[in-house]
C-alpha cells in the first residue's frame, strides 16, 4: 500500500491509521481497506457504497487528520477501480468488528453471534442500520446483531 | 448534437435516479422498520449511482455541469429514464414487483456495462453491479413472500406483475445511438440481456408458485426519447424544488 516507500509515506500512512471511520469508529480507514495508495504527495481511496453518505465524511476527516499533521499538501484522490469489497477489510480490521459486536463478513450462509459465538442464528433484514449491514438475530443468547454484508 | 456517450450516461443516470427517488418515498412509511430500512438503502444506492453516471455525463459533456446541475436543473422532457420506474408506488406489491423486475434488468446491464471500452463506465458498473445484485435478492425474497402467502398477498402479486410487464421490453429496446456505441464496445447489447431476464424471473416466480405475467396491452415505450407520463413532472417537482427555489444554495 505504501509507495514510495520513504520515511514522509510510512509518516502519512501512521496518521491514516487513526482516521476512524464515521459509522463504525472501531475502524480506521485502512482497517476498511478505502485506503488504495500513499505516496509522497497523493492519498488514494475508495469509496465502499456508491451511495454510502460517509464518503464525503471520511475523505474530510481524511483531509483534517493530514493537515492537522502538518501535510497540507497532500492530495487525495478517488478511484473506483477495482471496486471496494469487503476482501479489502484487513484481518486485524475483522478481529475489530467481531470484537465490537458486528459480525464480520463472511461467504458463509451463517454468521456465528458476535456475543456468544453460537451458530444458531438467523437474518432478520438483508438491511441494517448501514448500507454495509445486515440485521441478524441469535437463538441462543436472543441478541440481536450487525452483520458486516459480504460483497 | 449531444455527445452520444453523454447521451448513454445520462439515460442510465436518469434510471437510477428517478427510481431512487420513487423508492425512497416509502421512507417513514413502510408496512415494517426493517422492510423501510431496506428500501431507504436501496434508495440511496440507487442515488449513488445516479450521482457517479450524472456525474460523468457531465464530465464528458464539459459545459459545467455536475449531478446536481443535471438532475435538479433539466426539465421533464430532457429526462431519459425508462418509463417503468417513474410509475407512482402503488401497493407494496407493485413497489417489490418493480424493484425485481428492474433490479434483475440492472445486474445483467451492470455486468455486460462493466466490460465496457469506455473504462468509466465500465468502473461505475462494476461498483454498482454488486449493490443491484443484492437489490434483486431483496425483492425476489418478497415476490416468493407474497407470492405462496394469504390470498390477498397472492392476488396482489400477481396483478402487480402485470401492471408492470408492458414497461419490460422498453429496458431491452435499443436506438440508433445505442446501437452505434455497442459497434465500439461501449454500449450494451441490451437485447442479448432478454434470455437470462426471462430465465431469472421465471425461477423466481416459480418458487413463489405465481403465473407468468400476461400482457394486458401492447408495450409501452418512450422514455429514452423524452415522452414520459404524467407522473414524472410530479415526481421531479418534489426532487427539484428546494435547488430550483433557492440556486445555488450549500449546506
Ligand atoms: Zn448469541
Amino acid at each position: 500500500m505504501v509507495s514510495g516507500g520513504d520515511d514522509r509515506c510510512a509518516r502519512i500512512a501512521r496518521v491514516l491509521a487513526e482516521v476512524p471511520d464515521p459509522e463504525i469508529p472501531v475502524l480506521s480507514v485502512v482497517d476498511l481497506g478505502i485506503v488504495r495508495d500513499v505516496g509522497p504527495a497523493r492519498v488514494t481511496i475508495t469509496p465502499t457504497y456508491s451511495g454510502c453518505p460517509a464518503t464525503h465524511a471520511i475523505e474530510a476527516a481524511i483531509r483534517q487528520a493530514l493537515d492537522a499533521a502538518g501535510f497540507e499538501g497532500v492530495a487525495i484522490e478517488t478511484v473506483l477501480s477495482p471496486p471496494w469489497t469487503t476482501d479489502w477489510i484487513s484481518a486485524d480490521g475483522r478481529a475489530k468488528l467481531s470484537a465490537y459486536g458486528i459480525a464480520p463478513p463472511t461467504m458463509a450462509a451463517c454468521a456465528p453471534c458476535p456475543r456468544c459465538n453460537s451458530s444458531d442464528t438467523e437474518e432478520v433484514s438483508r438491511f441494517g442500520s448501514t448500507p454495509c449491514k445486515a440485521l441478524w438475530r441469535c437463538r441462543a443468547c436472543l441478541e440481536p446483531f450487525d452483520r458486516f454484508k459480504c460483497h | 448534437m449531444d455527445d452520444p456517450i453523454f447521451t448513454y450516461a445520462l439515460r442510465i443516470g436518469d434510471d437510477a435516479l428517478v427510481l431512487g427517488q420513487r423508492v425512497s418515498e416509502w421512507c417513514g412509511t413502510a408496512p415494517t422498520l426493517e422492510v423501510d430500512l431496506s428500501l431507504a438503502n436501496v434508495a440511496l444506492d440507487l442515488i449513488g449511482q445516479a450521482t457517479l453516471f450524472l456525474g460523468l455525463a457531465g464530465e464528458i459533456e464539459g459545459a459545467g455541469r455536475d449531478a446536481d446541475r443535471l438532475a435538479f436543473f433539466r426539465d421533464v422532457d430532457a429526462f431519459q429514464n425508462a418509463l417503468m420506474v417513474e410509475q407512482p408506488n402503488g401497493d407494496f406489491a407493485r413497489t417489490i414487483a418493480r424493484q425485481f423486475l428492474f433490479s434483475t434488468y440492472q445486474e445483467g446491464f451492470y455486468g455486460a456495462l462493466s466490460h465496457s471500452a469506455e473504462p468509466r463506465l465500465a468502473a461505475i458498473a462494476a461498483k454498482a453491479v454488486k449493490e443491484v445484485r443484492y437489490h434483486a435478492a431483496l425483492a425476489g425474497d418478497w415476490i416468493v413472500r407474497l407470492g405462496d402467502g394469504t390470498d390477498e398477498s397472492r392476488q396482489r402479486m400477481i396483478e402487480a406483475l402485470d401492471w408492470h410487464w408492458r414497461f419490460v421490453d422498453e429496458l431491452f429496446a435499443m436506438d440508433a445511438g445505442e446501437r452505434a456505441l455497442l459497434e465500439k464496445s461501449i454500449a450494451v447489447d441490451r437485447a442479448a440481456l432478454r434470455p437470462a431476464f426471462d430465465a431469472a424471473v421465471g425461477a423466481i416466480l416459480a418458487a413463489g408458485d405465481l403465473p407468468a405475467p400476461r400482457y394486458p396491452q401492447r408495450p409501452v415505450m418512450g422514455g429514452r426519447r423524452g415522452h414520459h407520463s404524467e407522473h414524472l413532472g410530479h415526481l421531479l417537482a418534489t426532487l427539484q424544488h428546494i435547488p430550483r427555489s433557492y440556486p445555488d444554495a450549500r449546506w
